[in-house]
């Protein structure tokens, strides 16, 4: 008899049933939604009332405004509405708040509970921007050595080791330095392993030295590089106020940014190139800050503001500045427990600050925060104002805010605190946007592609409209062909497709154009699993098998055949997923789990199906096949 | 129903010089039209950067292309995407940013054709593109080396060779139609042939399954009657197989769509000559390598025999 013991059935019943759950939520899709974050610590109730007031005042209809834990989430049933209504948010909330469009998934609440969410959908499919970043990994190594050449001078110089000269060997990657005698090659040879491990020197002819970077340093400070540039990009797009934006790095030196829904590629360009960084200036103390707001501004200062907008007045010389910034993190004074931001220089920096400090003990210092910001020219109405070339016209404006401007109280170095940021998550901000403003190397477009909205609609209609069409043929042919057999093979097949969106969707993977076409392709694939079961089975009939013994060697004998034959597909899928980028890699993705999937729904989900129909039956006189 | 009961053995290898004739000849065919013509690489590949345009009547690629010729672009490639109204207008890779060239060049369309509106701009750095073809390339070898070590462990270096040899062939006809028809040869069509190549190993092993179960349980025979009948038993499934996918891949071919169109087409003939290739290129060869019973029954078998 064919029969699966009770406990597989219920397991081959159970995956399918969890499919159909996980796969449930890309039928329901996205909702356009305007997402709500303060600069606050949380976004109170009132401000949900707010928003819906402004909302319901400006007749624009939503299908639900509620808190989550970021902050408040107004959802639409258009786009348009998500558009107007994110517009007149942002305005009427102020700069104290930060609006983003987003994309909700439309999914019911007990199906977000188990943590269903539906596939997400590629460039190609969504509409957007697409750019490949390349970052300069040389630059980022010559910058290095720039600085360790010139921490180099210094500490020769206060261990009083007379050398020729220190310069850069470009081409090499490393500094070469000459001495005078042997003996101070030796002093500088030791002085280096011991201060500056992340350099290796060797000895060259005429009392010289070659310190190159060496291979761990380089490695970490392009990884390091890299890291930086990836931190610096996600924090300037989430200005930018993109929905699922994606930043990643591709391979060992490049960026790939994708942004859905900007079709404005100029916009995206220049946030991307935007930079937040940091001044230092020293402090008027002499001059009277009443006299200055009073028009009297002594030449070679100019009257600065902080947070608080009290007016302050600082000397013009930028002293050093945010380049010269290495790393900043955040950190909790051991003192008062108050919020504060770590910052690293490099050699140059730091050679200043100590010199600066040094003279300057007893008097103020102020840390000024610079951001080039843009933005749109508007009427009162809050209509934008177009140019004589048609273009909406923009203003780009310097922000300058003293961050805190504390007494000097002794020389300072390398690594120094800034206090008196505010709360923990001011601090924070301005560490990323510190790290986020210095890019540690330099990035160019290498790459860049635009997809109409419009475009990424058709493409998915399409494509989902050529897997329908060709689901339905087959399962029709199969029907006519196998009958009964048939019939239990499409709807196996029909459950293979659910399984594929299913694993899918979990697994949060890409969908693009050409997964679709690699599900597509698995669909065709999968019928000739049963095809070559039912195949043999029609043959051990013909070899006069009753027709259960011709079930159970047909399904045995056909799986060795199944699983050779898939494996190679599936060895040409990986090779796809591990050499391919960007819609190759999501045709590997849906051909590799769709082998698997198709396996399973092939075999399993056929047989129990079979054995349904037919395994009990002691008395069969022939198949449907 | 059943389309195909066939009671005797069909004679495949009889013929075997004559498909194998058939499918040089084709090979060759190919080989010359990648070499005459070459591929068509698109800018995925080759660099530079492509604008797709929608204009509000149908329009054709020569005007545009002549008025692109008469503004410094002469080296302007257009051609027709999808439906007669949109076009594809094409930019070997040059100094000035991609941006400004899809501006200057709407500004000059829209001047003649107004309603013309910008659909998409790609651009690619010719980096990216000469690495694309490499890694291609590296995929399509890795793919065979990955393949021929798999059927050697599973089956016997024979078949390794004889299902290598009609896999290479498949890819060199679907690579000589694209070179042959010039068309427009993108990374989804790179994965499409690494999918024929799948596919076409694929039906081969089917074939091959079979003749190594034959000479298992048919005592008698020759090998070329072996595979003769292995090809008999399976060409029913080998053909509805073919039937099926060819459907879906039909399709994907006439309503996918001008992105999807390269991939159903490098897809279709694949499929179409990967079946001719796993029954009537692949069989031969393993036959002519000189496949005997003995290289197929367990070892441990034939030293249990002798004392």
């Amino acid at each position: 008899m064919n029969q699966y013991p009770w406990w597989k059935n219920a397991l081959i019943g159970l995956l399918v049933v969890l499919g159909a759950i996980y796969a449930l939520p890309n039928v329901y899709g996205d909702n356009p939604a305007v997402d709500i974050s303060g600069s606050g610590p949380t976004l109170s109730h009132q401000t949900l009332t707010r928003v819906q007031a402004i909302l319901t005042a400006a007749h624009l209809p939503y299908l639900y405004a509620g808190r989550t834990a970021k902050g408040i989430q107004v959802r639409f049933r258009l786009a348009g509405t998500q558009l107007r209504a994110r517009e007149l948010i942002a305005q009427k909330l102020g700069s104290d708040y930060h609006t983003v469009l987003a994309l909700a998934p439309a999914t019911p609440r007990w199906l977000q509970a188990l943590g269903a969410r539906p596939m997400y959908l590629g460039l190609d499919l969504r509409g957007g921007v697409h750019f490949l970043l390349q970052v300069d990994m040389q630059a980022a190594v010559h910058k290095t050595l720039t600085e360790d050449a010139r921490a180099l001078r210094r500490t020769l110089r206060r261990h009083d080791i007379r050398y020729r000269e220190v310069q850069m060997d470009k081409t090499a990657d490393s500094v070469e330095i000459h001495f005078r005698d042997a003996a101070q090659v030796d002093a500088a040879k030791k002085l280096i392993a011991a201060k500056f491990t992340d350099l290796q020197a060797v000895s060259i002819p005429n009392f010289g030295l070659r310190a190159a970077m060496t291979p761990v340093a380089i490695t970490a400070r392009m990884h390091y590089a890299l890291q930086q540039n990836l931190t610096a990009l996600r924090r300037r797009v989430n200005e930018l106020g993109v929905a699922a934006p994606v930043i990643q790095q591709e391979g060992d030196s490049r960026i790939v940014v994708e942004l859905p829904g900007v079709e404005d590629i100029a916009r995206a360009k220049e946030i991307l190139g935007r930079t937040a960084t940091l001044e230092i200036h020293m402090v008027d103390g002499k001059d009277s800050i009443a006299a200055a707001l009073a028009g009297n501004v002594p030449p070679g200062t100019r009257i600065y503001y902080d947070r608080h907008d009290e007016p302050i007045l600082l000397y013009d010389r930028v002293l050093y500045s945010g380049d010269d910034i290495t790393n900043a993190s955040t950190g909790v004074d051991s003192q008062n427990g108050q919020p504060v931001v770590n910052i690293s220089l490099n050699g140059q920096g730091a050679a200043i600050n100590s010199r600066v400090t040094q003279r300057n003990v007893g008097k103020r210092m102020a840390v000024v925060y610079v951001e080039i910001r843009t933005h749109l020219k508007r009427t009162s109405s809050g209509v934008a104002i177009r140019g004589p070339d048609g273009r909406r016209i923009r203003i780009t404006h310097k922000i300058e805010q003293v961050i805190t401007a504390p007494v000097i109280r002794e020389a300072l170095g390398a690594n120094f605190q800034i206090t008196g940021i505010g709360t923990i998550r001011q601090a924070r901000n301005l560490s990323l946007l510190l790290r986020a403003g210095a890019l540690a190397a330099p990035v160019s477009i290498i790459a860049e592609r635009t997809v109409g909205p419009s475009l990424g609609a058709t493409n998915i209609t399409r494509g989902f409209y050529a897997t329908l069409i060709g689901f339905v043929a087959i399962a029709l042919f199969m029907m006519v062909y196998y009958q009964v057999f048939g019939f239990i093979a499409a709807t196996a097949l029909g459950i293979n497709v659910v399984l594929l969106v299913a694993v899918l969707s979990i697994l949060q993977a890409t969908l693009t154009l050409p997964g679709i076409a690699g599900i597509a392709l698995t669909v065709g694939m999968a019928i000739d699993a049963n095809v070559l079961i039912f195949e043999r089975i029609r043959e051990e009939l013909r070899n006069k098998n009753t027709p259960q013994a011709a079930i159970a060697t047909g399904f045995s004998k056909a799986l060795g055949t199944i699983v050779d034959s898939n494996m190679t597909t599936l060895i040409a899928g990986l090779a796809l997923f591990w050499l391919g980028s960007g819609s190759v890699r999501g045709f590997a993705v849906t051909l590799c789990l769709g082998i698997l999937t198709s396996l399973f729904s092939a075999i399993l989900v056929t047989r129990a199906l079979v054995n349904a129909f037919y395994g009990r039956r002691r008395r069969l006189a022939r198949l449907a096949i | 129903m059943e389309l195909f009961r066939i009671t005797r053995d069909l004679p495949f290898m009889r013929y075997a010089r004559t498909t194998v004739f058939l499918s040089a000849v084709l090979f060759v065919a190919a080989v010359a039209a990648l070499v005459v013509r070459g591929i068509n690489f698109n800018v995925d590949f080759t660099g530079g950067t492509v604008i797709e345009v929608q204009f509000a009547s149908a329009t054709s690629p020569a005007t545009i292309r002549g008025l692109l010729a008469r503004h410094q672009y002469r080296e302007a490639r257009v051609e027709n995407y999808g439906t007669a109204s949109r076009l594809l207008i094409r930019l070997p890779t040059t100094g000035t940013n991609s941006k400004v060239l899809a501006a200057d060049i709407m500004r000059l369309l829209v001047v003649k054709h107004p309603g013309a509106t910008l659909r998409s701009v790609e651009f690619v750095g010719p980096e990216v593109g000469s690495e694309l073809a490499d890694q291609g390339a590296l995929a399509l070898l890795l793919v065979a080396i990955g393949i021929t070590v798999y059927l050697t462990l599973r089956f016997e270096w024979r078949f390794a060779v004889g299902a290598i040899i009609a896999t290479i062939h498949d890819v060199v006809i679907v690579l000589g139609v694209f070179a042959l028809f010039h068309v427009s040869f993108s990374l989804t069509v790179l994965a499409a042939v690494l999918a024929v190549l799948g596919y076409s190993v694929n039906d081969t092993v089917v074939v091959f399954d079979r003749i190594r179960e034959n000479f298992r349980r048919m005592r008698t025979g020759t090998t070329a009657e072996i595979i003769d009948s292995a090809i008999t038993r399976t060409l029913s499934r080998t053909i509805m197989t073919h039937i099926l996918t060819q459907m879906m891949v039909l399709a994907m071919l006439v309503f996918g769509g001008p992105v999807l169109f390269g991939f159903a087409l490098a897809m279709t003939v694949g499929i179409v000559v990967g079946t001719y290739g796993s029954v009537l290129v692949a069989s031969p060869i393993v036959l002519w390598l000189g496949l005997k019973r003995d290289d197929l029954i367990p070892r441990k078998a034939v030293s249990v025999d002798r004392p």
